[in-house]
């Protein structure tokens, strides 16, 4: 079975006929072409896959594309601002070594902006507990902590 | 203004933060094809039969292959002889998810139906996933025609018994260092492609050339027509150097169908595939006198390493058994490890590979001695040091030979940083107060075995040799590209590297740039693992940019018709000392030395290119002082760290910031293998219990504590740049400081040892037995 699906990523739309069955981390993977998401398990636990569907952040890999018909969907490479083109959040973890290997990421910058998106200056408990559902490997998170907390900062700032 | 000990931000930053960075499975070349293995779901059988005859109907699979169609192919590299894994499992299976044959299809929704139409009949026999399973006396055998599970015993050359006697006390520990899975979050993936020019294959891996050469020799074609490129690659932390059958079997199923065949595992297919680490039991015993000093220890390990003996895997328990004696001195130490097959996913390097299994052991007993005394563990383990004058120290192995440190130092900034004598207060004030958590306050203090290495050491193991290689090249505008042979993975070695060639070149940071990861473009390499990239690649580079710098002089000298002696070069110029406005800058030097006509007789055109294999006299020894404050909940028995101080001895740090993100990194892995993690097999079956993230307890956020760190420098003497390397130590260090502090917190209870993961249900029991007693 396969149905035509039109997403809006990064607002602009792509529109495919695929299977049924089709991730909507493989629609915007391998049809959208934009490989910046990741995929690091299969039981939604890891969060390197986290997007943001109509702005809340979602793990795209739980997600079938055809249930994301119709609406809009960011991802990292839709991400910009003022830091040389990074937008606050990327630039904090530039800035506070948020990242190593880099794999987790993209998944971590998405959850991170829609905590901020909803809480603009969070303690680090409530920046602790919105990761929870991201996993890194390499960094022990006080880093991605401090990178958050950079990026709270700066907003206020401007 | 030197870069070398400053804060700089990353290079490889950009490209990973915008999601610009290429990872193997985010390449998809024209005609792409997908390969997914079929597996074994029993831990012990023989196959009796493989039906792919459903599976091939299926539109768009393009055939599965079986151990058949490798029979004209060796055995996969390294490993005991005779004892080797196949390539895929041949009549018998050896663990639940052994890899037995392989689809390849034009999609990997395709290839994952095509997976589920094999069938596979077994004979099913019985499973040992347990040391002590396959060592009794009835056990099935993995390897008949060896004639025990046991492959290989290092006995001890003295079993200490006279000096252990002489001692006024002694004291026995078994000790537990259970199987962790390694986890890097991109899991094992590759891309072969072999077409008429040869082969290239992306692969994530540690170290490129290293594979190349094996891949090479193994399909029998020349190494230039074997090419390896490792992208970027999502952690490795040591199973991302193992020769997987996914790197041997993927280039001929390429050459087979015609077309690029992409593999790319799943989290589950990655908890029973990829290698996993630790699992060691050690049988301890160590004799002290009446003022807690240590006089005699003895170490007798125990490897279990799956179903398959990797050669990285037979290392751990020489390391372990290297570094048993810790950084204390004493007079008599003795070890001895056996190494075991069990039916369960092959053992190999994680993290530490041997050194966090001879840390846990010996800074156990370390606080089992000061127990035993009476006396302060900090006072136990000042007693016992290495002292500063005595490096370099001779250990009981004549492999080792520590080269620097200072102890006591780094337990006094420890103490120090732990405001000691306040959480002792606090943990007696709260001890009796059932309102408050139990407090417990533990330490680590630990020297590890690091930048590998030395001529011989990486041979051992399967490596060409133990050198690191580096090339810089100028370009005719005085910017600068520089080839490593390290492969890094997240450890930011492109920023170290050119912070130094910076500082060496006078190019500014900006105007360098590093290339890695490609056997088709950096001349040879080793690779990232064992903690080596600063010392050594850092190393070959700051010499190597000083030996080209000294060409670039005559250069400049002669441009400026000035003695080279009087040039000093920073900010991309040469400028002649004392004479102001006397200068020319990088950029019309590297134009010049393409251009004969410029040049100085004794020089050629392309002069400022320069190579270096650097080669190291020992290896380095990285120390430090962790300490640990854990609270426990009196109702649940769950651990919470507190407080983390972590003192490192690095020798030279290049960049604070990345050495920092490394001690993080390497301790959240030691708290959680102190806490959470265990890779856990059903005993009767030996089917694995923890195969996805759901039942496999990776830390996030929450679960972590912030960390204090501090530093104590000593250089290391054996590399001009004096690191010793920094990324094992986190992991190393960490993980017998959490359970020293959790013994601690219940000790009154009669607790001398719990072993790791302490997760609640352990402390609950420990509480709840301790509490009916006293009711
Ligand atoms: S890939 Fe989606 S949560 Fe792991
Ligand atoms: S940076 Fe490597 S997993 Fe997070």
């Amino acid at each position: 079975m396969t149905t035509r699906v039109n997403i809006s990523i990064n607002a602009r739309r792509y529109e495919y006929e695929v299977e049924d069955r089709t991730l909507l981390v493989h629609f915007i993977r391998e049809q959208a072409r934009l490989t910046g998401t990741h995929i690091g398990c299969d039981s939604s636990n890891c969060g390197a896959c986290t997007v943001l569907l109509d702005g809340q952040a979602v793990k795209s890999c739980t997600l079938l594309a055809v249930q994301a018909d119709g609406q809009n969907v960011s991802t990292v490479e839709g991400l910009t601002g003022s830091f040389n083109g990074l937008s606050p959040i990327q630039e904090g973890f530039r800035q506070e070594h948020g990242l190593q290997c880099g794999y987790c990421t993209p998944g971590m910058l998405m959850a991170c902006t829609a905590l901020l998106a909803e809480n603009a200056q969070p303690s680090e408990s409530e920046i602790r507990h919105a990761l929870e559902g991201n996993i890194c490997r390499c960094t022990g998170y006080e880093m991605i902590v401090r990178s958050v907390q950079w990026a709270a900062a700066k907003q206020v700032q401007q | 203004m030197s870069l070398v000990g400053a804060r700089v931000l990353r290079k490889e930053d950009p490209r990973l933060l915008t999601g610009r960075a290429t990872f193997v499975d985010d390449l998809l070349p024209a005609n792409c094809t997908f390969a997914q293995f079929i597996v074994s779901e029993h831990a012990h059988a023989d196959i009796r039969h493989i039906d792919i005859s459903q599976a091939l109907q299926i539109p768009g699979v393009l055939g599965v292959w079986t151990a058949l169609d490798f029979r004209d192919y060796p055995d996969l590299p390294g490993g005991l002889p005779d004892l080797e894994r196949p390539p895929l499992a041949t009549g018998r299976v050896r663990w639940a998810g052994e890899p037995i044959a392989v689809v390849v299809a034009e999609d990997r929704y395709i290839a994952a139906d095509a997976v589920a139409a094999v069938k596979i009949d077994y004979n099913v026999l019985p499973a040992v996933s347990t040391i002590r399973a396959a060592l009794a006396p009835d056990a099935q055998l993995l390897f008949p025609q060896h004639g025990s599970n046991c492959l290989v015993t290092v006995p001890m050359l003295d079993d200490l018994d006279r000096a252990m006697e002489a001692c006024d006390e002694r004291a026995q520990l078994r000790v537990v260092n259970q199987r962790c899975a390694v986890v890097p979050i991109e899991t094992m993936a590759c891309l072969a492609d072999w077409n008429i020019d040869g082969l290239t294959m992306w692969a994530t891996f540690q170290a490129p050339h290293h594979l190349r050469n094996k891949v090479s020799a193994w399909l029998n074609i020349p190494q230039n027509q074997c090419r390896i490129i490792t992208p970027n690659v999502g952690g490795g932390f040591g199973a991302k150097i193992v020769f997987a059958p996914e790197f041997f079997i993927m280039p001929l199923l390429s050459k087979w169908v015609g077309r690029p065949v992409k593999f790319s595992q799943s989290r589950t297919e990655a908890m029973l595939q990829m290698t996993h680490g630790r699992d060691q039991e050690h049988d301890l015993e160590v004799g002290f006198d009446r003022n807690g000093r240590i006089k005699a220890l003895r170490m007798v390990v125990t490897q279990n390493l799956g179903a398959y003996a990797d050669p990285t895997g037979l290392g751990l328990p020489v390391l372990t058994n290297w570094m048993a004696g810790g950084c204390y001195k004493i007079a008599k130490v003795q070890t001895a490890f056996r190494c075991v097959v069990t039916n369960t996913t092959p053992v190999a390097a994680y993290r530490g590979a041997g050194r966090p299994e001879a840390t846990y052991a010996v800074e156990r007993l370390v606080d089992l001695v000061a127990r035993r005394t009476g006396i302060d563990p900090v006072e136990v383990r000042r007693r016992n040091f290495i002292e500063p004058q005595d490096f370099p120290y001779e250990t009981h192995n004549k492999a080792v030979i520590y080269d620097s440190g200072n102890f006591p130092a780094l337990m006094d900034e420890c103490v120090r940083l732990l405001d000691y004598e306040t959480e002792r207060k606090r943990q007696e004030a709260f001890r009796n107060d059932s309102s408050k958590p139990l407090i417990g306050i533990g330490f680590s203090t630990w020297i590890e075995i690091a930048g590998f290495g030395p001529n011989g050491s990486l041979e051992g193991f399967g490596h060409l040799a133990s050198w690191e290689s580096t090339q810089i090249r100028i370009h005719p505008d005085g910017s600068a590209t520089i080839f490593i042979g390290s492969a890094p993975h997240g450890q930011g070695t492109e920023t170290i590297v050119s912070q130094i060639a910076s500082d060496e070149l006078g190019i500014s940071f900006d105007r360098i740039n590093i290339v890695y990861g490609d056997t088709g473009t950096v001349i040879q390499g080793i690779g990232t693992l064992g903690s080596r990239s600063t010392p050594m690649v850092g190393s070959a580079t700051k010499v190597a940019s000083q030996r080209l710098l000294e060409r670039a002089k005559k250069i400049a000298g002669h441009l400026l018709e000035a003695s080279e002696d009087d040039l000093v070069v920073a900010d991309d110029s040469f400028s002649v000392r004392g004479t102001p406005g006397k200068k020319v800058g990088w950029a019309d030097v590297a134009l010049a030395s393409f251009q004969p006509l410029r040049l100085p007789p004794e020089l050629q055109a392309g002069t400022l290119e320069e190579r270096l294999f650097h080669e190291s006299p020992n290896f380095s020894y990285p120390s430090g002082a962790y300490g640990c404050v854990v609270e426990i909940d009196r109702r649940s028995g769950k651990v919470r760290v507190a407080k983390m101080v972590l003192i490192d001895d690095c020798g030279t740090v290049i960049n604070p910031l990345l050495a920092e993100g490394q001690v993080h990194g390497g301790v959240a892995q030691g708290i959680a293998q102190a806490l959470f993690e265990e890779m856990q097999y059903d005993p009767s079956t030996g089917q694995p219990i923890t195969s996805n993230l759901i039942d496999y307890l990776i830390p996030s956020a929450p679960d972590l504590p912030n960390y204090i760190a501090g530093r104590v420098n000593t250089p290391c003497p054996n590399n001009p740049l004096g690191a010793k390397g920094i990324g094992e130590s986190g992991a190393i260090g960490s993980p017998p400081a959490v359970v020293n502090a959790i013994v601690d917190a219940l000790s009154h209870f009669g607790v001398e040892h719990i072993d790791m993961p302490v997760l609640p249900e352990k402390v609950w029991k420990v509480l709840s037995t301790a509490t009916k007693g006293s009711t």
